[in-house]
């Protein structure tokens, strides 16, 4: 479309080009888990990229849009579907800090933007807050994505703290190097994750380095508009994270997405070319392991059946269908399941579960729908924010179903197999039937 | 939490458009179901031709089709013009609002009432999506046959309203064939059904659900209609042929067509499609003037009959290679290249124009030496997809906008494209329909008494004019037209009509 875009700002040049090439023609509506539910245009991505447009062209009040904008869960299905490569993301993603440094705040609404830029990013900080129970509710307004969501669904009682090395040497004939992010949230709620990736990428002769003084992905940073801070902790990263690792392994769809954006990020500073070295090398957990071919997998004595339940920031926004796959494909004694609409979104995204809570529940029962149609004895998944909302759905309608991340599920062959599974609480079910 | 309906934003006060239709709307519909804000109407102002935008006075999204009945007849009283609108997807600005006048949007009428296996019939609304028919109908082996290459989205209503055709038209027809009644609400209200569940039954008397397909949403809203299934094919057969003359290639649908063969599908695709397509998705084709693809489908001792018989008319066309596809696979990667080649044109200019025109088959060979001319002429590149089975014609039209007077030359070509369709007993378009992009060129293909005869038809049916006003005739009370230009969507090579 043509547009009447004129603005300084440093993301002015992608959001133009994606409504440049957005044409209207309505192939990305399929796809959209807001379109399918609600049937209207403006909670369509051609309708959302047409809102955007008109009020970066200041013919329609910000807020007038808002709602519309809110109500996307920056799922990125609407991208693969495009057949004219509207980067959709790199518009939202814009759009939304643009909003953000605008919006104007209460004071309320800032203390908690504050509290979320002063604790999530630093685990030890958010674990003490989480624990002493000083974060909360409070902070849930000013938090975006799958944070708050996540933060929601805060447990009564926290997870203990995995220790890992600053190197895990690989085990057997070493056939790669990589460092590991650690992450903020998952690192306080899921540990279990990050230990569960470390060895199973050393049980596949992996030396695998976790440097302590490691950042966050710092995507939240950028969601609540700290774009400089968001730089700082990037740029701890540059220099904690060894330059001569094959890749820099994620365990978390969003982080991956969102240091993948590392080049936007510092697009035009001095740091550019080091983001973008750096982004280059930011690979998700199971597309480097099925790259490199699963040597040491779970043993299963007798069949389970599994179903993959996609994330969609690995399967829209970094391509990731087939890997994940792959490796479970490999584990000998694995069944793996398709279900209907896997690549639709299972409404973890967004502040969802507040903001939207209908649309939200709604997507849960449809993706968990499809799950339980399979008749599976494990779901397993690339990414909290997916685990924690299938695990809720699950709960609330009474089934038992364990839900884990991918590198849980091929923990066992790490050789721990019986303790590994009685430590998490996960253990087998028949299937449902 | 909240218990608010879906889709009803909350951050924003209710405060709605001080209209005396608005009021009389919310006698049928709940405050949700009303859309009068401007961020709720703007997504509504274009279709699929963002060339046109008109904003309108209200969108309203019925649930039953009495709500439907009711609004068609308030709009009958009030004198108010509406616009029934599916997924929004038209390629002529069919679903163009009118300025002020109201959206009727049918996406939530989306049931399939019944799928008849014994019968081949399914029983459906409005909204339902082209795709969805084809998806539940496949448990019992049938499928909706016409197919658009926007069928994942459009639907049925647009359908109905714009006789949509597809790559397979050419053997099975286009979607008037496979309509066997309706039940429709006419713009002065009458609710009345055309047609039945069978097939005998619409020979007799007037077509009248001849008359309403294709009729543009002239006439009405469809609100429930029983298409006609097929019987999935058993086999494929598909052939690639390379031709050192696009002359060949038109030729060779010539005789295809003589021999009595009726493959489901016949595409030429010239020089710098298939160059495009090259560069797009790697699709393997010869390095030749002209491409032939032909597909046969059906039942196995039938299609493999006719598939020996068509490797010898094609040998004997003079094309001096011929593939076969062996695998679904290789079935698959021939009709990647084809369908891929209209957004990969656009690796190739950083603008163009796709045109739709229809000349009759057995001229193909002369209008492609014509277009050759014109071209020629206007010093303008023109790569050429098509269906040529059906003398259905893409001619993209490439230039550089950035270039003064370049779009001028584009569109100027494009109308002589036109004429040359129009001169060789073909048409205007062979699936776009004329909306509102080519009601200026409707005299050129009619006279002035069939013009005369079509609004004596509409004015019997809709004597206050208000079912989409302003589009298919010429000087109609046109929705504004804040900009005129190209086609947006063609431009970016998105269509893939097949």
């Amino acid at each position: 479309m043509r547009h009447q875009i004129v603005s300084d700002d440093l993301r002015a040049p992608e959001m133009a080009e994606a409504i440049e090439k957005c044409v209207h023609c309505g192939f990305c509506l399929p796809a959209c888990p807001t379109y399918n539910l609600l049937g209207e245009e403006m909670d369509s991505p051609r309708g959302r990229i047409y809102l955007m447009k008109n009020v970066l062209e200041e013919r329609l009040a910000a807020e007038e849009a808002q709602p519309y904008i809110d109500r996307c869960l920056g799922c990125m299905a609407c991208v693969p579907a495009c057949p004219s490569g509207v980067e959709y993301g790199d518009l939202l993603v814009g759009y939304r800090a643009l909003q953000e440094k605008e919006r104007q705040r209460s004071p309320l609404d800032a203390l908690a933007r504050k509290l979320v830029c002063e604790t999530l990013p630093y685990p030890r900080r958010f674990r003490l807050a989480a624990r002493t129970g000083k974060i909360g509710k409070a902070l849930l307004p000013a938090l975006p994505a799958s944070f708050a969501s996540m933060l929601s669904l805060l447990p009564e009682k926290l997870p203990p703290a995995r220790s890992l090395p600053p190197v895990l040497p690989a085990q057997g004939e070493q056939r790669g190097k990589v460092a590991l992010l650690l992450g903020c949230v998952q690192q306080v709620l899921a540990p279990e994750i990050s230990y569960a990736a470390a060895h199973v990428l050393a049980a596949n002769g992996v030396e695998v380095h976790i440097p302590p003084e490691q950042g966050c992905c710092s995507s939240i940073l950028l969601h609540v508009g700290a774009e400089e801070q968001a730089q700082v902790i990037a740029r701890r990263n540059f220099d904690e994270i060894p330059e001569d690792v094959d890749a820099i392994i994620t365990t978390a769809a969003g982080c991956g997405s969102g240091m993948k954006d590392y080049p936007l990020l510092f697009k035009g500073q001095p740091d550019a070319e080091r983001a973008s070295a750096f982004a280059r090398k930011v690979l998700d957990f199971s597309a480097y392991l099925a790259g490199l071919g699963l040597r040491a997998g779970p043993g299963f004595a007798s069949e389970r059946r599994v179903v993959y339940q996609d994330a969609c920031h690995l399967l829209h926004a970094q391509g990731h269908q087939g890997e994940p796959r792959t490796l479970l494909n490999q584990v000998p004694n694995l069944r793996l399941l398709s279900i209907a609409d896997a690549g639709m979104c299972c409404g973890s995204a967004g502040t969802y579960n507040i903001d939207q809570p209908e649309i939200a529940a709604e997507l849960a029962r449809r993706k968990v729908e499809s799950i339980l149609a399979a008749q599976p004895n494990l779901v397993v998944s690339g990414n909290i924010g997916c685990i924690m909302q299938l695990r809720q759905e699950l709960a609330r309608q009474g089934w038992a179903l364990p839900v884990l991340h991918i590198a849980e599920l091929l923990m066992p062959a790490a050789g721990r197999s019986s303790a590994y599974a009685g430590e998490t609480g996960w253990n087998e079910r028949t299937p449902i039937g | 939490m909240s218990t608010r309906p879906l889709g009803r934003p909350t951050t924003i006060d209710d405060q709605q458009m001080n209209h005396p239709f608005i009021e009389a709307l919310e006698t049928i519909y709940p405050p949700e179901r009303i859309l009068t804000r401007d961020a709720q109407l703007l997504p509504y102002e274009s279709d699929g031709l963002t060339a046109f935008q008109s904003k309108p006075g209200a969108v309203v999204i019925p649930v039953s089709e009495e709500e439907v009945i009711a609004t068609v007849r308030l709009c009958h009283e009030m004198a108010l013009p509406f616009v029934a609108r599916g997924s929004g997807t038209s390629l002529s600005g069919g679903s163009l609002p009118i300025p002020d006048g109201l959206v009727i949007a049918l996406n939530r009428l989306n049931r399939i009432k019944r799928i008849d296996p014994q019968q081949r019939i399914a029983v459906v609304e409005p909204g339902v999506v082209n795709l969805h028919i084809t998806e539940a109908a496949q448990p019992y082996n049938l499928y909706y046959a016409p197919d658009p290459s926007s069928q994942s989205i459009c639907t049925i209503g647009g359908n109905i309203a714009f006789n949509s055709g597809g790559a397979h038209c050419l053997k099975y027809g286009m979607t008037s064939n496979h309509v066997l009644g309706m039940k429709v609400v006419l713009a002065d209200g009458t609710v009345t059904q055309f047609g039945g569940e069978s097939i005998e039954g619409v020979g007799i008397g007037p077509d009248l659900i001849g008359l309403f397909v294709g009729s543009e949403g002239l006439f009405g809203i469809a609100l429930e209609i029983t298409v006609r299934l097929m019987p999935q094919p058993e086999l494929y057969r598909t052939v690639l042929a390379a031709y050192d003359d696009i002359g060949k290639a038109g030729d060779a649908v010539s005789l295809v067509v003589a021999s009595g063969l009726l493959p489901g599908a016949m595409e030429i695709m010239d020089r710098l499609a298939i160059k495009a397509a090259q560069a797009s998705v790697k699709a393997g084709y010869p390095d030749a003037e002209a491409l032939l693809i032909v597909e046969l489908e059906g039942e196995a001792p039938q299609v493999e009959a006719e598939f020996a018989q068509l490797q010898s008319i094609i040998e004997s066309s003079g094309a001096f290679e011929l593939r076969v596809a062996n695998s679904e696979e290789e079935r698959a990667r021939i009709w990647k290249g084809r369908k891929s080649a209209f957004s990969a044109v656009g690796r190739l200019s950083p603008d163009f124009i796709v045109q739709d025109g229809v000349v009759p088959r057995s001229r193909l060979g002369e209008a492609l030496l014509a277009i050759d001319a014109i071209k020629a002429k206007y010093g303008l590149d023109v790569a050429n997809v098509f269906h040529a089975g059906d003398g259905n014609l893409h001619p993209l039209i490439l230039y550089d906008g950035r270039e003064p007077g370049a779009l001028e030359r584009a569109e100027a070509l494009a109308g002589e494209i036109l004429a040359l369709c129009v001169s060789l007993g073909g048409s205007i378009t062979g699936e776009h329909g004329i909306g509102m992009e080519k009601r200026d060129y409707l005299p050129a293909m009619f006279s002035e008494q069939e013009i005369d005869i079509m609004q004596a038809l509409r004015r019997a049916i809709d004597p206050k004019e208000i079912a989409n006003r302003g589009k298919m005739f010429p000087s109609g009370e046109a929705p504004a037209l804040q900009q005129h230009g190209l086609h947006p969507l063609e431009r970016q090579g998105v269509i893939s009509r097949e």
